[in-house]
């Protein structure tokens, strides 16, 4: 690794799939706690306070980390990619932009109002700031998976060679790519999904935990809660990774071939390979299990549709983009096709942990039916296995989309190494990798720590929380706040 | 008016609102080894701002972002060009940030007093270089034909730009005396008071420098007449506050930061970043911005919901409005953590 290119893609990998560890989490637990302390509000069970309250630390613990590790996000374009912020910022710059405006003041501002507001909001509306969290995550994602859907299929542009840049013409266009409207549901879906098997693991890791016998029914409760959203999520996520698939085909067809490492064109009933053993890039198998057809419905809708290869694929490739892509940017020496063996993995993974995942949250609540306390050891291995699994999942899901479009960083327009910033020093981009990487790894540590001994310590006894008033009234001028850092 | 000098006053006031606003928070975080004497007393000083740190420092995050929308090139080169000093102050912001959520969340002293030293060491770092970094940016750095900053750490490190780092050190100082004079109550809002007004005349005279030195070098009628004002603004907060009106005083130092950040991008205008190496290579707001449609629908973007999130932070500020004292801070919540 002596290119700046080589660091400068280390230390996106590195820094985006660790933001992208606590994203889902966040995204998915503000769902959750807003549903519980609504339910609480409604149904004044205290079960459901000390749900919110227990879930709504964790959720804190897991969101401080992803909200510093965006900051280091939002400026590495600059830092890392700017011949890249050159070319794209014009299209790009204006979803991050909105993203910061609209999202993240929401964010930030009513999570402070909730963490600090038990004492001083009416329930409703403190229940209500949660709500506004939860779509606060929810624009952010739309916004920056918009940003990141252009780069897998740029719309509403036109590249003038003037500037030498990628100019917006439609914003809308960018806001609704047809990548953007099934890549959204996907993850958004996956998110609920990784917070319901949280949710599911750290229930039933406490329901049949010794030391917690006398609170069982509450955990039950949670964990039912979090099955449903675990398992229903879950069958969205198929849903939508199939269509997912399908536009990808469309627009990446290189994508869908390496997903499956398919070198040669099969005119129907193409078939998806669960498993291969053979040299590393794929191109001999020894020993293969396939389920005839199914790529090809994957891909197409079709049990006979039609896949293309890898090798006709380049050959095209190498036509269509081979002398000028527009920008004059590729590298025509390129062979156009993304790391085999890393597409093929991390599509099975996905898509295997994913599954694993939902079947062991379903097993966790069948196991648990009608008050039934497994004592097993293999149940407290599942139950701390199933958010882990989910976790993975998503890296794997995120790894698969970002190697699968390369050469091309702006898919069709750029490619990855003309992205990199001409004037930082390879001493500079090591320091920076370094020092992140070091730091996210101590963090990492710390916050997992917390989360353990914060789940273990299981949800705090029933509360009334301090009647609010809006109006800060004299009486209470010497009692202490409801929660101080 | 253009919208490529709207879009730069609008950048420029994201960044007066990120200075005024996060400015205070370093000044708490920095502030926490002298004016508190013990654990409960920290805990008072982080609290006044524990519900609106992040809201603050999301103007940073806007402020970058609508950079990189509406002067793509300027956020380019800035951010490749600053590398290691951005690279640090990344660093400081997330111990700092962290600091805050997790430093309540364990009993021990140890794990305070490290998270103490995150909270402190990650306010100077950002107060010291947001200062050099912006003192470069109006001063002017070698850029070269293809936009791209030729210098290294060390061109960034003059006697001009270690002065800007001393004035936003010694501002943010002030303002966090102030914000906590007017936060807290008891024994610790009078030792803020007595020193705020100290700090300010450290400020004061650094500033006055940092301000006559900038107006000698790129200033002009305009700039001097803001700079001049934000200097009056800062003697009378100090004024103020030896009076003993916090609130007041506080305001002096909003205005204060608001005005001499203000100057430095009417300084500043029409280049947002001037080259050294050849006026030609430098970075203007035409030369840098985005198109017209994207300036357009950011323009949009901005008129809708700017009022909005200037409505619901100040909602946030009243709704904390009280001082804190030292019985305000409840027990620490911890028992039975293992
Ligand atoms: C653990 C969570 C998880 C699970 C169980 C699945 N996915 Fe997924 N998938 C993701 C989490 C994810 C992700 C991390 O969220 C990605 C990365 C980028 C994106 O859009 O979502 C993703 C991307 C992604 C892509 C790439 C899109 C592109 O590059 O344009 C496809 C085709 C699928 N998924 C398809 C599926 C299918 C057919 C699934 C089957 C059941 C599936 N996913 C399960
Ligand atoms: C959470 C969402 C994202 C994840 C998890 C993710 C993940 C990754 C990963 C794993 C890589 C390394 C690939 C490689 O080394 O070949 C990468 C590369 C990259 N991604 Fe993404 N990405 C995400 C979103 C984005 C977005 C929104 C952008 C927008 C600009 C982006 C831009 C890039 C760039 C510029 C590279 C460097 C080129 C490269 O190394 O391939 N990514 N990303
Ligand atoms: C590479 C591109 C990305 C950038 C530049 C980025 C930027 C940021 C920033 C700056 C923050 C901190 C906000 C704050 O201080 O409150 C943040 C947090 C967040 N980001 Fe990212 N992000 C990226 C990828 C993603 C993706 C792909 C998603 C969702 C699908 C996402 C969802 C979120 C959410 C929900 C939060 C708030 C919750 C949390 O901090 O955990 N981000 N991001």
């Amino acid at each position: 690794m002596d290119s700046i290119l080589d660091i400068a893609r280390w230390q996106f990998g590195i820094t985006t799939v660790y933001h992208f560890l606590f994203v889902p989490l966040t995204i998915g637990l503000t769902l959750l706690v807003a549903v519980m302390e609504t339910l609480w509000v409604r149904t004044k069970q205290p079960a459901w306070l000390r749900l919110t309250r227990f879930f709504g630390k964790l959720m804190l613990i897991n969101f401080a980390i992803g909200v510093v590790t965006g900051i280091v996000q939002e400026f590495q374009f600059g830092m890392n990619w700017s011949d890249y912020s050159r070319f794209v910022g014009d299209v790009f710059g204006a979803p991050l932009a909105v993203e910061a405006l609209l999202a993240f003041f929401l964010e930030s501002t009513f999570l402070g109002l909730w963490i600090f507001g038990w004492d001083k909001l009416p329930r409703g509306l403190h229940a209500g700031c949660m709500w506004i969290v939860h779509l606060g995550t929810l624009a952010s994602s739309w916004f920056i998976l918009a940003a990141n859907s252009w780069m897998q299929h740029p719309v509403g542009y036109t590249y003038n060679p003037d500037t030498g840049r990628a100019e917006l013409t439609d914003f809308w266009a960018v806001m609704f790519n047809k990548v953007q409207l099934v890549t959204f549901p996907h993850v958004i879906l996956a998110a609920y999904m990784t917070a319901g098997a949280f949710v599911v693991g750290v229930c039933a890791w406490l329901y049949v935990s010794k030391r917690h016998q006398v609170d069982r029914e509450v955990y039950r409760t949670g964990l039912r809660l979090g099955a449903a959203v675990a398992l229903l999520a879950g069958l969205g996520v198929a849903i939508s990774g199939d269509f997912q698939g399908k536009v990808m085909t469309e627009v990446q067809p290189m994508k869908m071939a390496s997903a499956e490492a398919l070198y040669d064109t099969e005119d129907s009933c193409a078939p998806f390979s669960l498993f291969t053993i053979g040299t590393p890039d794929g191109k001999s198998e020894k020993f293969s299990v396939t389920v005839p057809c199914v790529l090809s419905f994957l891909a197409t809708g079709s049990f006979d549709g039609e896949v293309e290869g890898i090798n006709d694929l380049r050959t095209q490739y190498r036509e269509e983009y081979g002398q000028d892509p527009g920008a004059g940017y590729y590298d025509p020496s390129g062979d156009y096709s993304p790391v085999i063996p890393i597409t093929y993995w991390t599509f099975r993974y996905m898509i295997g942990l994913g599954v694993l995942a939902a079947t062991f949250s379903a097993l966790i609540l069948f196991l648990t039916r009608k008050g039934r306390a497994p004592t097993s050891r293999w149940f407290t291995r599942m139950a701390v296995a199933t958010p882990i699994l989910m976790l993975l999942g998503n890296s794997a899901g995120w790894i698969f989309t970002e190697m699968g479009r390369q050469p091309w960083v702006v898919f069709g327009l750029m490619n990855t190494s003309n992205g990199v910033s001409p004037g930082v020093s390879v001493t500079e981009a090591w320091i920076s990798v370094i020092s992140l990487t070091a730091l996210y790894g101590f963090l990492a540590v710390i916050e997992v720590g917390l989360l353990l001994t914060y789940a273990k310590k299981g949800a705090d006894p029933y509360r009334e929380p301090p009647s609010p008033t809006l109006r800060g009234s004299d009486d209470d001028t010497d009692k202490p706040l409801a929660f101080a850092y | 008016m253009e919208l490529t000098t709207v879009w730069f006053i609008l950048i420029a006031v994201l960044w007066i609102g990120y200075f005024t606003l996060e400015g205070f928070d370093f000044g708490v975080g920095m502030l926490l080894p002298v004016l508190a004497r013990d654990d409960r007393e920290r805990r008072q000083l982080i609290n006044t701002i524990g519900p609106v740190w992040d809201g603050n420092e999301v103007w940073l995050l806007t402020a970058g972002g609508a950079t990189f929308a509406a002067f793509p090139e300027w956020y380019a080169t800035l951010f490749s060009g600053f590398y290691l000093p951005l690279l640090l102050i990344l660093l400081a912001l997330i111990v700092r940030g962290l600091a805050f959520e997790y430093r309540h969340q364990r009993p021990e002293a140890t794990w305070h007093s490290w998270w103490d030293r995150a909270i402190i060491v990650g306010s100077y770092v950002p107060a010291l270089l947001w200062g050099v970094a912006f003192a470069n940016i109006v001063r002017g750095v070698p850029i070269d034909e293809t936009k791209d900053f030729t210098g290294t750490i060390f061109t960034l490190l003059n006697p001009f730009g270690l002065l800007g780092g001393i004035v936003t050190l010694l501002l943010f100082l002030t303002h966090g005396a102030m914000f906590i004079a007017l936060k807290t109550d008891g024994d610790i809002r009078y030792r803020a008071r007595a020193l705020s007004v100290k700090l300010g005349l450290g400020a004061a005279v650094a500033a006055v420098v940092f301000l006559v030195w900038t107006q000698s070098m790129t200033g002009d009628a305009w700039s001097a007449l803001v700079f001049a004002v934000a200097a009056l603004a800062l003697v009378a907060a100090i004024g103020i506050a030896g009076a003993g009106r916090e609130g007041w005083a506080f305001i002096g130092t909003f205005v204060t930061i608001a005005l001499a950040v203000a100057g430095l991008f009417v300084a500043l205008f029409p280049d947002v970043m001037p080259s050294t190496t050849d006026a030609a290579y430098s970075l203007t707001t035409t030369n840098a911005s985005a198109t017209h449609y994207t300036l357009k629908v950011m323009t949009w973007v901005a008129v809708i919901f700017t009022p909005l999130v200037l409505l619901y932070q100040s909602w946030t500020y009243w709704v904390f409005r009280k001082r804190i004292s030292i019985h305000h801070i409840p027990e620490p919540e911890l028992e039975g953590v293992s």
